[in-house]
């Protein structure tokens, strides 16, 4: 008995000497992965390129124009939305209490989804005419307000059919889920050929659209958003002992969810507003981080944003290399490489344990 | 390179290092010599991608297919087409892959895309054309002409365009002579098994099927619809249309047979089932002619049995 406790007093002293590690790890495994995706890709880049990139006074060659404006604000792009997505997985597992949930139970993706859908078809079939410099915007914000709005809705219908359940947000969530698909259903049937091209377009899932102002965009908010979070995260730590715990140990629950709900859909719908549909990262890179370090928020939701930015970043530069000239959708390589690494680490976990 | 670098410099004195160093990076620079080409100068050898079975089509008939760099996974004819480098599926274009083949221009059809891509290939220096085209005879013909302009065949372009009438003539002819009633003809479109479409109003398949003298069983609705066997059943076709690759996909006639609802038809009953290469049916391309003249000829076969 006492030599279990003295075990486990050693072990947790052991694990706060190594508190950092795992962090300077993935790091480096980051900035690897930066430099291998730099460095790939369909035009080849010399030594010479990355060297003009800092000499603004001689013409730019095609390997360091295509670096430039193409290849590095693409590699931070998908390693930005990969943080994104790992970060709302994290939040929304521990809202719920659910090692199933992502951030899609929220309804995220479908929001978005469903107001790209209406846009495309219903608002292009209405014959009204969009001036052509808004055209390029109609899209990404009618997705972004989509899943802002379906997060909100649900939070609110939620509350009002089963008080502040949790466990009737996720039923409820379920619910709102498959009403949106039955209106993208709809929407798609609906559509002309080319509606259905567009409609296509948008939800493959694609992070070709990364540009410069994008990816300041995004870092702001990710950067907003991990200082709240720091504020939220021992609160998620007391939510997982369950709601009453949390509520006997002083956490305003409800706002807790709220909070939680807003900075998912306004991290998770920017995303999902400018590069479509990308599954997967938002279920297990929180999964991974929980079978290395545990369940503890302070710890999870950082490393969870390094390991979902590693998995996209990863799965793009392998999308964008393998089939040179051509690209493959990053969607499969997510699920592709992701799965079986997750598969592995779980049996070497439980075999160690 | 390197490593061979590193050993020579071990063996040899140093004025060969660096004559060895002054060689590599001579040969390092030819070999990045042509990539500078591509926005600088549009004079040297003109090279295209194109995205569109269609547009590599009118290319090809133009004689310029010398000067093709890439195509999408459309190009399928002429099979010489399927040996180019492939930029892939015309709905997930990648820039950079583009890019790469140093292209001059690039002409596409209305599917390429996404959108974002054909900007940023765009803002590089390379103009992305969109030809858009509409399933009539004319618009073919449009398209011959404006990318003859487009690629500086403008003579090459007259020429087929000449032709193209000329064969029209001969294909529509005996099908406006005829007196016999229109047959009642179902396209269905199948990607997979499970996935099977039929082509309504305004579809592509119906303007080829007008062309040739045919009706389109079924009207109730626009554009490609998942087939539903009570609307086969009440669309009585007299024939059922396949593409070459859907009619393999079911499984044959006897998969067609199986397909709900069309053995409760009079071409279900008569095995009156007919196909045709999806290409060179629906390409609408220069072929568009002898297409007429193709699937005129396999539903008078059908309909003669």
């Amino acid at each position: 008995m006492n030599a279990t406790a003295g075990a486990i007093s050693l072990t947790s002293r052991f694990t706060t000497g190594l508190l950092n590690r795992p962090v300077w790890f993935l790091s480096l495994v980051l900035l690897l992965c930066f430099w291998v995706a730099a460095w790939a890709g369909a035009v080849p880049v010399t030594t010479n390129d990355w060297l003009l990139l800092w000499r603004h006074d001689e013409p730019l060659t095609s390997g360091a124009y295509v670096l430039w404006n193409l290849r590095l604000p693409r590699m931070f792009f998908a390693a930005l939305v990969g943080a994104v997505l790992g970060l709302s997985g994290a939040l929304t597992q521990g809202l719920f209490r659910n090692p199933l949930a992502d951030p899609g139970l929220l309804g995220v993706t479908s929001g978005a989804a469903c107001a790209a859908a209406l846009t495309i078809v219903v608002l292009a079939g209405s014959g009204i005419d969009i001036p052509v410099a808004w055209r390029f915007w109609v899209l990404p914000v009618a997705a972004f307000a989509g899943a802002v709005g379906v997060c909100l809705l649900l939070d609110t219908v939620a509350r009002w059919l089963t008080a502040d359940s949790i466990a009737g947000l996720l039923l409820t969530g379920i619910a709102l889920n498959a009403l949106a698909a039955a209106i993208i259903g709809l929407c798609t049937y609906l559509a002309t050929d080319e509606q259905l091209r567009s409609l296509t377009f948008w939800t493959l899932g694609s992070l070709a659209g990364g540009s410069w102002p994008l990816v300041a965009t995004l870092s702001l908010l990710l950067v907003a958003a991990i200082w709240y979070v720091r504020r939220l995260v021992s609160a998620m730590n007391a939510l997982a002992l369950g709601e009453a715990a949390a509520a006997h140990v002083g956490i305003n629950v409800r706002h807790l969810r709220r909070r939680v709900i807003i900075l998912v859909a306004l991290l998770c719908g920017f995303s999902v507003a400018w590069c479509g549909v990308i599954g997967f990262i938002g279920l297990v890179a929180p999964h991974i981080v929980r079978l290395v370090v545990g369940p503890d928020q302070r710890r999870l939701a950082p490393l969870a944003m390094l390991v979902g930015a590693i998995i996209l970043l990863v799965a793009d530069t392998t999308a964008r290399s393998v089939a040179i000239p051509a690209e493959i959708p990053v969607g499969i390589f997510t699920a592709l490489l992701g799965a079986p690494f997750f598969l592995v680490l779980l049996t070497s976990v439980r075999k160690g344990s | 390179m390197s490593r061979v670098n590193i050993l020579l410099s071990d063996l040899q004195t140093k004025p060969a290092r660096r004559q060895f160093l002054l060689q590599a990076s001579a040969l390092a620079a030819s070999v990045c010599l042509p990539q500078l080409a591509w926005a600088a100068d549009k004079k040297s050898a003109r090279r295209i991608v194109s995205i569109g079975g269609a547009l590599t089509e009118i290319v090809y008939a133009l004689g310029a297919s010398h000067e093709l760099a890439g195509v999408d996974t459309t190009s399928l004819y002429p099979e010489a087409a399927t040996k180019l480098p492939s930029v892939g599926y015309a709905r997930t274009l990648s820039s950079e892959g583009i890019l790469a083949l140093a292209p001059n221009h690039v002409i596409a059809t209305e599917d390429a895309g996404p959108p974002a891509v054909l900007r940023q290939i765009n803002a590089a220096g390379v103009p992305v054309t969109v030809l858009a085209a509409n399933d009539k005879f004319e618009g073919v013909l449009d398209r011959v002409a404006r990318l003859g302009a487009l690629i500086d065949r403008p003579t090459q372009a007259a020429q087929l365009v000449e032709k193209m009438k000329a064969d029209w003539q001969r294909a529509r002819e005996p099908i406006l002579a005829r007196k016999s009633p229109a047959p009642r003809v179902l396209f269905i479109l199948s990607h997979s098994p499970g996935q099977v479409m039929v082509g309504g109003k305004g579809s592509s398949a119906e303007a080829m099927l007008h062309y040739v003298g045919a009706q389109n069983a079924v009207q109730g609705f626009d554009g490609f619809k998942p087939l539903t066997p009570e609307a086969v059943i009440a669309a009585q076709p007299d024939v059922v249309l396949f593409t070459d690759q859907g009619l393999n996909i079911v499984g044959g006639i006897d998969g067609v047979l199986r397909l709900p609802g069309v053995a409760q038809t009079p071409a279900g009953q008569k095995r009156r089932v007919a196909s045709l290469e999806a290409m060179f049916m629906l390409g609408f391309g220069p072929r568009m002619p002898q297409a007429v003249t193709a699937l005129d000829n396999a539903l008078l076969k059908v309909m003669s049995t």
